[in-house]
């Protein structure tokens, strides 16, 4: 079996997006969205029409595991915080318990200072509800939809 | 790691693309790209090099129809084939689900081909992952060149698990579909029975 995936529920979603338009507020952000470490988007806030979110999902984590591995080539464990200065639009990247990263795209109504420290705050609650997550994880074998799934639906998919 | 969300009711699924450099693993996203319909499709990214090299990776979102209301998304990932980038190969292995080996049938490329399988498996087990628990697929690229090795033969060098295999002439787009549906379903299957418990 490969690495346990991950499962969201509708009410996690809910408060997950919660946080995130809380910090679109506080941080004066245009947007912000949570990504997995393997590049899958969980949750946006803030005005992303007209933009790629499933793109800028995937970079950013690629950009996190690009920038994992230089840690560790120079002996740190993680850079846990990554920032990108543009001419009009910033981009904060941060890490959430090793598993998520927060990206909050920026322009010149907020500063990376504060940016910074509403991430801080809403890390903190992020971490709450994955630790409330993976306690109710606990012990789950599979997940209940893959049972209900039969050979057939997955053999239906890809008939021309 | 597949990710199931129930609020966007989605299934998302990676699959990575490995294999020796220059063995057509950007050809076979390009082709799938170009063949698919808007609307099933987000956008090609390729992080290359000016010459057109594979840099960090390549990236297709694919949707590819709806289960018991969920839809199911892939996001397909090529890995940089050229010996010297393998610390990015080895990220872009992250949680993957599936893995479709593109082998260049080229007889010149029999050991670059081996290399990069053995490459893999090493890669696999640096994440704590054991090849013959990860759905894979072994695609025989390049039928068409004249120096292109018979198939059995290459079956009996690459194929150590006896797993589905196709030829493929990915400049054409023979071959690309099949590869990719069976590793997709295979993925499916698998985690179906990951959900029984076996």
């Amino acid at each position: 079996m490969l690495a346990s995936q991950t499962v969201l529920y509708e009410e996690e979603h809910k408060q997950i997006t919660e946080i995130c338009e809380n910090l679109v507020t506080e941080a004066h952000a245009k947007l912000v969205f949570l990504v997995d470490k393997n590049g899958q988007l969980i949750a946006v806030a803030g005005d992303s029409e007209n933009m790629d979110t499933t793109s800028l999902a995937t970079l950013a984590a690629g950009n996190i595991a690009a920038t994992g591995g230089l840690a560790k080539l120079i002996g740190e464990e993680e850079f846990s915080i990554l920032f990108h200065e543009g001419s009009r639009d910033n981009l904060h990247l941060s890490l959430v318990a090793q598993k998520l990263i927060v990206v909050v795209v920026f322009d010149h109504r907020s500063t990376v200072g504060l940016v910074r420290l509403r991430v801080k705050k809403a890390t903190t609650r992020l971490t709450e509800i994955l630790d409330e997550m993976e306690k109710k994880r606990k012990g789950d074998q599979g997940n209940p939809l893959f049972a209900e799934i039969t050979d057939d639906d997955i053999d239906n998919l890809f008939n021309d | 790691m597949s990710f199931i969300n129930y609020s966007a009711r989605e299934i998302n699924v990676k699959l990575v693309y490995y294999g020796p450099g220059l063995c057509g693993k950007t050809t076979n996203l390009q082709y799938i790209y170009q063949k698919t319909s808007p609307n099933a499709k987000g956008k090609m990214i390729s992080l290359a090099t000016e010459t057109e090299r594979t840099l960090f990776f390549d990236f297709l979102p694919l949707a590819l129809g709806d289960i018991k209301g969920f839809k199911t998304r892939f996001h397909l990932y090529t890995v940089p084939g050229q010996v010297f980038y393998d610390a990015s190969r080895k990220l872009i292995l992250k949680g993957v689900d599936g893995i479709v080996f593109v082998a260049d049938s080229q007889f010149e490329r029999t050991d670059a081909n081996l290399e990069s399988w053995d490459n893999m498996k090493y890669n696999l087990e640096e994440h704590g992952f054991d090849i013959t628990k990860v759905p894979h697929i072994i695609q025989y690229n390049k039928r068409d060149l004249p120096s292109a090795v018979p198939t059995e033969e290459l079956r009996a060098a690459l194929n150590e698990y006896n797993v589905p295999d196709f030829e493929a002439v990915a400049t054409t787009g023979y071959g690309v579909f099949p590869t990719l549906k069976a590793i997709a379903k295979m993925v499916l299957k698998d985690l179906k029975k990951q959900a029984m418990g076996g």
